[in-house]
This record gives structure tokens, sequence and C-alpha cells, in this order.
């Protein structure tokens, strides 16, 4: 059967070339979208396909995103917890695609916590 | 849950907690015969047998957090309302095998959803430490995603760049449209 290929190898590899790399730099802030099945179900999967398609027509190079399981608190899902590099993380709940993406601009980018959608800040880790 | 792109996030989530390194998912969809198929399979920790008996209970789960466990009782539930079949194999220690089958024209049957999403989320956050192969059957047409060999040709770039996030995902829809 057919394998997918990437194709068009120098074309992307230009594109990177272009800004910093991810791996090289550190990293400047962590999202962890919470993957648990209730989350799944609430719309978690949306919240993360937003943040990867935000990031990549901002061309963020400094930002991780990845995934936890279940956080234990169904009814607030979806829920993120974001992590600036040296400050406690902040939990925020009930997310939705338009909300993650004013996360992502005033919190991440510009470093202005949005209250209105904080559960916790500088509580427990997520792992 | 909404569709079944869904249902094959949570179970490789699944896969993915029990220390997964290798997750292939299969869908198969045999129109003539009328049946979808589903399969994921994983090297992760694996369950002993007295426990795989529990696991699609709803009141099972290994999580500290809250001790509910909805995700396979779901797939499960999802399979029956389409006069389907659910399977879990599993040995402690090599892995866990999990197939679900449906029949293709059911009312109730979930819709497949929106693959190439589901793939994106889990290269773009878990795919520089877990491989992943997915294969995609539709009557006699097809095709195979596999990460480990695009980490190959992709060389020195890494697999969660956001422009190579971006590729993938225009590549996956497109070889999705072509079935
Ligand atoms: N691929 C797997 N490998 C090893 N163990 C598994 C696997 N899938 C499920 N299990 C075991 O079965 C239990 C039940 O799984 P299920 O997905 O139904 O619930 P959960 O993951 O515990 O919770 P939820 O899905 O609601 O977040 C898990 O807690 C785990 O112990
Ligand atoms: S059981 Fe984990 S968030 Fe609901
Ligand atoms: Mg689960």
């Amino acid at each position: 059967m057919r394998k997918l290929k990437i194709g068009d190898l120098e074309k992307i590899r230009e594109k990177v070339r272009r800004t910093a790399n991810l791996r090289q730099g550190k990293a400047r802030a962590k999202i962890t979208v919470h993957m648990g099945t209730c989350g799944i179900a609430a719309g978690a999967r949306d919240i993360l396909s937003t943040l990867l398609k935000e990031i990549g027509k901002k061309k963020l190079k400094d930002i991780i995103v990845t995934t936890s399981g279940c956080a234990g608190l169904c009814s607030r899902e979806p829920m993120a917890t974001v992590e600036i590099t040296g400050k406690p993380p902040v939990k925020y709940v009930d997310l939705t695609a338009e909300k993650i993406k004013k996360i992502l601009n005033i919190h991440i980018i510009k470093g202005n916590i949005i209250n209105d959608y904080v559960l916790a800040i500088g509580s427990e880790r997520t792992h | 849950m909404r569709d079944l792109s869904l249902h094959v996030l949570d179970i490789v989530e699944n896969s993915i907690a029990a220390g997964a390194k290798n997750i292939k998912i299969i869908i198969n969809e045999n129109i003539e015969k009328d049946v979808l198929t589903l399969t994921i399979q994983d090297n992760g920790k694996g369950i002993d047998k007295k426990t795989l008996d529990k696991v699609i209970d709803p009141f099972y789960s290994t999580k500290k957090i809250r001790r509910i466990g909805l995700g396979l009782s779901m797939l499960a539930q999802a399979t029956k309302e389409a006069d389907g079949s659910f399977n879990i194999e599993s040995q402690k220690g090599k892995g866990t095998a999990i197939t679900a089958t449906f029949v293709y024209s059911h009312i109730d049957r979930k819709p497949i959803g929106d693959m190439a999403e589901t793939l994106i989320t889990l290269v773009a956050t878990q795919g520089l430490n877990v491989d992943f192969i997915y294969e995609h059957h539709k009557n006699s047409h097809g095709f195979i995603f596999d990460t480990k060999s695009i980490k190959q040709e992709l060389k020195d770039l890494p697999l969660n760049d956001p422009e190579v996030i971006n590729h993938l995902r225009r590549n996956l829809n497109e070889e999705l449209e072509k079935l």
C-alpha cells in the first residue's frame, strides 16, 4: 500500500530555517491540554487544534503544546494549564476555541493572565 | 463522543498512559461486506488476565485521581449501538490490541469524523516520544501514515515544528479525500 510521503521537503526546510528552531531554543511556555475521556468528549481536541493552527499562523517556535490525562474535574472540561518559564502554572477551565485564542494572545504572548477563565494559579502540576 | 475519531484519540491516550512507544491504528471500511473495523494496537505495559474482564466496566479504572474509567466502555457501547462487536486482547508486558467493528450502513453507526485532526493532535504532542502508524483502507484503496519513516525523511527537522505539522495536516487531508 502507498505510504504517505512528506514531499516538498526543501520548501519546508527553508520555511523552518527562516525561524528559530524549536529544539535548539529553550521553550518559553508550555501549554498542557487535558485529554482524559471527559476532556475529549467536551471538545479538548478542538482546543488543541485551534492552538496548533494559531501557533502555526503566528510562527511561534518557543511554545510547547502537550497533553495530559484526566484532571478529575469532569464538569469544568475542556481545561488547559499554562506554564510560563519562571512563573507558577495557571489552570484554565470551561475552554472554547475563542477563549484559548485569547489565552494565547494575552497570556502566553503578552504575559497577562485572564482571570475570568482561571480556576487556580500555582496549584500542583498536572503530571 | 461525537464520532469515531474522538474515540480513537481517547483509546490512544490509554496506550500512551500505558507507556506505549509504538501505536498502530487501522481503519478498514469494507462497504461490500458492510463492516467498519477499527483496530488499535500498542506495545504498552499490557493488562493481566484477571483485570482484562473488568476494563470495560465503567467503574473500573487504575487512574488515581478519579476512579471511573469511561473510555473503553463508551467505545464498547458505540459498537453495540451499531450491531457490531468489541474485543480487547492484552498480554502483560507485551501490549494491548483493541478491535471494534460496526455495521457500516447502520443508522446508529457513528461517523468516522476527522481522523486527520486526531492524528495531528497525537503527532504534534507525542510524536517525538511515540511512533504512530495509521492505515486506512477503503475497499481496495488505502494509505499508510508512518511517523518513523516520516522522521527519516525529515532528518534534522523536528516532527513537531509548526511548519511540519501544517504540512502533515494538509497531506493527511488530501489522502483521506482521495479514498
Ligand atoms: N492500552 C492499554 N494498556 C494498558 N492498560 C489499559 C489500556 N487501555 C485501558 N487500560 C486499563 O483499563 C482501564 C480502563 O480504561 P478506560 O479507558 O475505560 O478508562 P480510564 O482511561 O481509566 O479513564 P477515562 O478513559 O475515563 O479517562 C485503565 O484505567 C487502564 O488500567
Ligand atoms: S473522569 Fe477524568 S475528568 Fe472526568
Ligand atoms: Mg481512557
